[in-house]
């Protein structure tokens, strides 16, 4: 388990100003010290007062991790570096909707990045709900369906994602990173797709765990 | 209202989390979502995995250039296209609600506006044009109440979601937000609920293949 100092937002913010490219997953990991709030701070600053060295710093956070994101699906170079630039824009423009009590930073980015990719690179819609919508049914009240994602979440998803058995591992981040559904991972990989979804459900289920943990 | 007791697999709203599903079946995912709290959660739960797998990635170099070009662009970019208007609750009324967003916007007017064209006797089809030959199909159907679809089983697979009404098949009793998900292993005939219409969205990726003794001979003449 990762043992989290209270990340300092300057060392931070200096750690990530000059990304380079390659590192090792330990060496990344190991290396800075994070939480994830000082990304919703930064990115509360955007939304509440257009915040441009916020922005700044948040760029060089996500963007070089959106370019990664972008290659790994199979984005030919110069595409993902001009969808990163258009993901991060929205990322500007949308802020004001970021509300930190739903997701994290992280999570925010990758939705954002997720559907300009589709949007991009697929050119199709995204259909998404419409929170708003009166037709949407709200959670009963004191359901458990109201996940809250609190600011420690992406790091302990991060460690438990780590100590997942190397075979579910590997089929999350397939999950992830290939523009192919679990069906299709399947024939890709050959293996059987009653195997693929019970690793897949394994993970799933010790990562919910995780996020349903008292902090 | 209750909240539905049929849903869509982890490994399918994965597959919608992740950004994996055609335009088609992401649609009707999205339409049980909006139907569907504990559905949302779990979505919720499988960004937030993106978000952590998106910290865990290598970083890549992204040039000088690009990220000067953005912070350049920080001032149009607040002058982009207007967030889309949002239709007040109050202003709506309950019987345009049986298709919740994003369906209703694809569909483009509310259900009992709806022009069908008919399939068979007792059932009705509206083709929701995403315009991908290739792609799953998604529809409108609506099943006359107390009226049965044929027997008939799939060459690919079939997500059926009920907007209105009900349904009973082999694989049990469908109402309002409920998803059903049926491939090749499946044969059945679904009967709509005696006392009103069944309205479902259905996406399916290959034509569905009929089964019954009469069913067998109106194969040749079923459009996908």
């Amino acid at each position: 388990m990762l043992r989290r100092q209270t990340p300092h937002r300057l060392l931070v913010l200096m750690g990530w100003q000059t990304p380079k490219s390659g590192r090792s997953m330990t060496e990344h990991n190991a290396g800075v010290a994070r939480g994830n709030a000082p990304l919703n701070e930064l990115l509360l600053a955007v939304g509440q007062s257009r915040d441009r060295q916020a922005f700044a710093a948040l760029f060089d956070h996500f963007a070089p991790r959106l370019k990664s994101y972008l290659l790994r699906l199979g984005t030919d170079a110069g595409s993902a570096e001009e969808l990163v630039q258009e993901a991060m824009l929205l990322v500007w423009r949308r802020a004001e909707t970021f509300d930190p009590a739903q997701a994290n930073a992280s999570t925010w980015v990758f939705t954002i990045a997720r559907n300009k990719r589709i949007d991009g690179i697929r050119r199709e819609r995204r259909p998404e709900i419409d929170p708003d919508d009166p037709a949407l049914v709200p959670p009963m009240p004191e359901s458990a369906d109201v996940m809250v994602e609190t600011a420690q979440e992406t790091k302990r998803l991060q460690a438990a994602i780590a100590s997942l058995p190397p075979e579910q591992a590997e089929l999350l981040h397939l999950a992830y990173f290939e523009d192919i559904p679990h069906s299709a991972i399947s024939s890709r990989k050959g293996i059987p797709l009653g195997t693929v979804k019970s690793r897949l459900r394994l993970a799933l289920e010790r990562l919910r765990k995780v996020l349903k943990e008292p902090v | 209202m209750k909240a539905p007791t049929h849903h869509p697999s982890d490994e399918l709203l994965l597959d919608y989390a992740d950004g994996s599903l055609t335009e088609a079946e992401a649609l009707i995912v999205a339409s049980h979502l909006a139907l569907c709290p504990s559905c949302r959660t779990a979505v919720s739960g499988f960004e937030a995995i993106g978000g952590a797998l998106l910290e865990d990635v290598a970083p890549t170099t992204v040039s000088s250039d690009a990220r000067a070009a953005v912070l350049a662009q920080l001032d149009g970019a607040m002058t982009g296209p207007p967030a889309p208007r949002r239709v007040p609750a109050s202003s709506v009324q309950a019987e345009d609600l049986v298709l919740p967003q994003p369906l209703r916007s694809y569909v483009g007017v509310v259900a009992h506006q709806i022009v069908w064209n008919p399939v068979m006797r007792g059932l009705d089809e509206l083709d929701i044009g995403l315009d991908r030959s290739a792609a799953p199909k998604a529809r409108l159907i609506r099943i006359r109440a107390g009226m049965a679809v044929p027997q008939h089983t799939h060459r690919g697979t079939e997500m059926t979601l009920v907007l209105s009404g009900g349904f009973q098949d082999d694989m049990g009793h469908f109402l309002r937000g409920d998803f059903a998900f049926h491939d090749g292993s499946v044969d059945h005939r679904p009967i709509a609920d005696r006392d009103a219409d069944c309205l479902c969205l259905t996406v399916t990726s290959a034509p569905v293949r009929l089964t019954g003794l009469v069913g067998r001979f109106l194969n040749p003449f079923l459009q996908f």
